[in-house]
């Protein structure tokens, strides 16, 4: 592929669009409501009117509000259809026809949801068709690619990065260009990318929506790390529980070997890449990079000390580079707009945007990317819209069973990694759970630590034993059976497991109860019964 | 090959580049406290018993998997390690079956001389009391699940001085336990070759011989380091 | 006690001749030969397996093993590792109660209740007649049209408990009770 035919494709994609496009939401939420169906009907009431010149129906990725699910939405200037029925087909393509509007449920675009929404990574996701590389290339997609094999040596991408200020979208935050730069230095011949695509935390499902809505952004931020490091083959290992990104990754990865995207001397220049699909098989702990590695390798997917580092002896011992899916989906952005325009997004320490998945007890679940610094009140309650039912917001938790509740008092907290540490929490991957004055944080600090005992691989003692204890003294506290000695025991017990575990899994294991135990703390001390030992001798003597 | 010089706990002292913290450590005549490490194989950094603080680096580090650097200040035996070690081991015996006295390897055990070395002399936390069972379909030896504490010396032993591969871990988390093939009666194993190394390596009272009674188990993990040791450096040779 | 070795062939044979009638080990041995028998491609041999058997039974993993050159006890202890894999036989419809936090915090634990309640089994088993498995998941990212449940691979947006019980009911034939 040369630039002329990049630009080619571009056009004629550009010249074959129609007068009309109906976007049909087809990422898993909408899915799941019954768009698969909708979008056949939507096609077959345009042959049935004969409007097939005028109206084309595009399939589209996320539209990001999921609660009103099916959406769809007619181009240029249509309303947003929101829960929508298959049999409603009809009427959408009678009302483009007729000009009138149809009686459907609509939303409001200009709605805090949308407007306060700034694209980087989800720029073409409810946009373009994710199975259809032309949809992406007009798109300009490929253009940061071409741009870099042509006009850039490697260590300038780097630098670029490097200049971005982009920090790992995967929790810990760590700069991106630094880890480039470490493997690019690093000395082998062989080097690898590896896209980590285990989003396994409950709650997020921000990388799913970029699979899903824009998989061949995720191949051209890896094909440009590749060419910048010196890879020459590439993983992205996702989870089996998102068939349908491992599905629309699996084609992506087929017309990009077919238009010479990917594969040997890619774009006519001398450098060679391919990427291939892993499966993982639903252990969460594989998320961490040297258990993810192992799993790659055919093992058991079990963490092992760092260092060395991936970026020194990775896969096979080779230097690798791994980067979550949304810092991948960054890369082009960057490369395409200038390392500049990014960094001017954000604030000082984190630059860019953030996709959060909002969910739980809030009226507007869906997909948000927002600049990075928008404070958590923005998110909850102008673009999420609070509550629903009248309920009022408790607290938000954001990074999964790492992270931690931040109370509605703290709600102004911009997001940003250090401001959501200093909280006890992390920024992880991005989800973000709402919860009002019915949820039990006791119950919530229980439910992350069933989930780490559950995850825990096994190999550290203070994780595989250490969450079972925690999460047997949780249940004492909530069955009533607890002392303020188990309370002792338990915080003592969060102090030593954060401290002393092998991998990530482990040392955030306790951020839950102790987030909780911060801000929640009279929750926990309610149910407590007084202590018939507290003065070192039985003070009752059961009878019984 | 060049030489890094490092203090721990206040005394100086040198070693080859590529050595380990805990390699250091036995030069200087230090001792830190391990149970997963076993000369001879390679080290998984998994128990947790031999961290150490390094000034200048807020995580704990393991001794055993961590390459020592020049001019570091390592402490082995801070009031922290030391609690974090007991509470290490008091959530080993609240795990599974520990009952000393009816044990084989009573008086012979790692684990049991280690709570007595780091004083851990009572158990704050419940006992889970799991349900595990015993193999004794071997002739020659036995495993006891309930005293298994998923060190995984045994299982390294197997691939990488026997190389047969019969043990290996399966399950996760709490349910992690020690197999032999396909999780078959070890009596039955098409791939043991009744070398006995894994009885050797175990630091417990799982892996015995059939016949030991309470407090008879003794072994010689040391001899599977010579093995190696002779193998690397062709000293045994014929 | 056999105080002699059974010979590893011996165990190997019989997996043979078992997998001789089956076109289905043809193909996993197609699958494999195209990852090059590689040691690595292991967890990818045991999705196809899964896909083609519907769990992983023993002889199946022997086979694996045998393929792929690694010792018996690598494919069972990764097989046992993932919770995708499976060592039973799964039931004719499968429900997946997703309980992540999403789904938790607005009442997955009453809709895998009220399934629990109506099949008589626990997540991760398969009712007696073999007609229903119920499993839960950590999280299938369906978090914004919570809670969510699969049956039979098709996700379901924001079920409640008669949701469940009905389509429940569909597959039995009959009120679940």
């Amino acid at each position: 592929m040369t630039r002329t035919e990049l630009n080619e494709i571009k056009e004629a994609e550009l010249a074959a669009r129609k007068r009309t496009t109906i976007r049909c939401c087809m990422a898993a939420g909408c899915t799941s409501q019954g768009s698969g169906e909708l979008l056949k009907n939507l096609e077959a009431a345009v042959s049935e009117a004969g409007a097939e010149d005028e109206i084309e129906v595009r399939g589209v990725g996320c539209m990001r509000l999921c609660c009103q699910g099916p959406l769809a939405q007619a181009d240029p200037g249509g309303p947003l259809y929101e829960k929508l029925e298959p049999s409603d087909a009809k009427a959408i393509i009678e009302s483009i026809l007729s000009g009138e509007a149809a009686k459907l449920q609509t939303g409001d675009p200009k709605h805090p949801f949308f407007a306060k929404q700034l694209s980087v990574v989800l720029g073409n996701s409810g946009e373009i068709d994710p199975e259809r590389i032309e949809s992406y290339i007009a798109a300009d997609g490929y253009q940061a690619l071409r741009h870099a094999l042509r006009e850039m040596r490697p260590e300038e991408v780097v630098q670029e990065i490097m200049d971005s200020g982009l920090r790992g979208r995967g929790g810990g935050g760590y700069p991106t260009g630094l880890k480039w730069q470490t493997v690019s230095k690093a000395r082998g011949d062989k080097k690898y990318i590896v896209c980590n695509a285990d989003e396994g935390d409950p709650g997020a499902f921000m990388d799913r929506t970029v699979l899903e809505s824009d998989p061949h952004a995720i191949l051209e931020g890896m094909t440009l790390a590749a060419y910048a490091v010196g890879a020459d083959q590439g993983y992205i290992y996702v989870r089996a529980e998102y068939p349908l990104a491992i599905e629309r990754l699996q084609k992506a990865i087929k017309q990009a070997k077919k238009a010479g995207l990917l594969g040997a001397q890619i774009m006519e220049s001398p450098f060679n890449f391919s990427i291939d699909l892993r499966i993982g098989a639903g252990a969460f702990v594989c998320g961490e990079e040297t258990a993810l590695m192992a799993s790659i390798e055919g093992r058991r997917g079990v963490p092992r000390p760092r260092p060395p580092f991936p970026a020194e002896s990775g896969l096979w011992g080779c230097p690798t580079l791994i980067n979550n899916v949304e810092s991948f989906a960054n890369i082009a952005p960057i490369v395409r707009n200038g390392s500049q325009w990014f960094a001017g997004i954000g604030t000082e320490k984190s630059k860019g945007t953030k996709v959060f998945a909002l969910a739980g007890k809030i009226s507007n679940t869906g997909i948000v990317e927002v600049p990075m610094g928008t404070p958590l009140r923005t998110i909850v309650e102008e673009m999420g819209g609070g509550a629903p039912d009248g309920g009022t917001v408790k607290a938000v938790q954001t990074g999964g069973p790492s992270g931690g509740c931040i109370p509605a008092d703290h709600l102004d907290t911009p997001v940003e990694y250090e401001s959501l540490s200093a909280l006890g929490s992390i920024m992880g991957s991005g989800g973000m759970i709402v919860m009002d004055e019915t949820t039990n944080m006791v119950d919530v600090a229980r439910f992350f630590m069933e989930f780490c005992r559950d995850e825990s691989c096994g190999k550290c003692i203070p994780c595989r034993t250490g969450t079972v204890q925690m999460h047997h003294l949780l249940t004492k506290i909530i069955d009533g059976k607890a002392t303020a000695r188990d309370l002792a025991l338990l915080e003592e017990l969060c102090d030593m497991v954060k401290h002393t575990s092998l991998c990530g899994l482990g040392m955030t294991a306790p951020n839950p109860v102790l987030s909780t135990l911060r801000f929640f703390r009279g929750e926990y001390e309610e149910l407590l019964q007084p202590d018939p030992y507290a003065n070192g001798r039985p003070t009752a003597v059961p009878t019984s | 090959m060049s030489v890094r010089t490092l203090t721990i706990d206040d005394q100086p002292v040198s070693v080859e580049e590529g050595a380990s913290v805990l390699d250091a450590a036995k030069a200087a005549g230090i001792t830190i406290p391990t149970l997963c490490h076993m000369d001879g194989v390679y080290d998984t950094g998994a128990c947790r018993l031999c961290l150490v603080e390094v000034e200048g680096i807020p995580k704990l580090l393991p001794a055993c998997s961590t390459i020592a650097a020049d001019g570091w200040v390592v402490r082995t035996q801070t009031e922290r390690l030391q609690k974090y070690r007991r509470m290490t081991l008091e959530l080993l015996f609240a795990e599974r079956n520990h009952v000393c006295s009816a044990c084989v390897a009573n008086g012979h055990c790692e684990l049991q001389t280690m709570a007595y070395s780091q004083g851990m002399d009572h158990v704050r936390y419940d006992y889970c009391y799991p349900k595990w069972g015993m193999d004794l379909s071997h002739p020659l030896f036995g495993m006891d699940h309930n005293r298994c504490i998923l060190c995984a010396r045994c299982v390294r032993t197997c691939w990488h001085i026997e190389g047969a591969g019969t043990k290996n871990l399966a399950g996760r988390g709490a349910g992690a336990h020690i197999i032999t093939d396909m999780n078959e009666d070890w009596g039955d194993s098409a791939t043991c070759t009744w070398c006995g190394k894994c009885v050797q390596s175990c630091p417990t009272g799982a892996l015995f011989q059939i016949g030991a009674t309470a407090g008879e188990m003794t072994r010689e993990p040391a001899r599977l380091a010579d093995i190696i040791t002779a193998r690397r450096k062709k000293e045994w040779n014929v | 006690m056999p105080l002699i070795h059974q010979p590893r062939s011996r165990k190997i044979d019989h997996v043979i001749e078992h997998a001789s009638g089956d076109k289905r080990f043809k193909i996993l041995e197609v699958f494999m030969k195209r990852h090059q028998f590689r040691a690595d491609a292991l967890i990818e041999v045991l999705h196809k397996a899964q896909e083609l058997f519907g769990y992983l039974e023993d002889d199946l993993l022997i086979f694996v093993s045998h393929h792929l050159k690694l010792p018996p006890s690598r494919v069972y202890g990764v097989a046992t590792f993932y919770h995708f894999f499976t060592l039973k036989p799964k039931g004719e419809h499968t429900c997946v109660v997703c309980l992540g936090t999403a789904c938790y915090v607005k009442g997955a634990n009453k809709v895998q209740a009220a399934i629990e309640e109506a099949t008589g089994v626990t997540a991760g088993e398969t009712t007696p007649d073999n007609k229903v498995s119920l499993l839960t998941a950590r999280c299938i990212g369906a978090c914004g049209v919570a809670p969510a449940v699969t049956y039979d691979g098709q996700v379901a947006a924001k079920q409640t408990p008669e949701d469940a019980l009905a389509k429940i009911k569909q597959w039995t034939g009959h009120d679940a009770d």
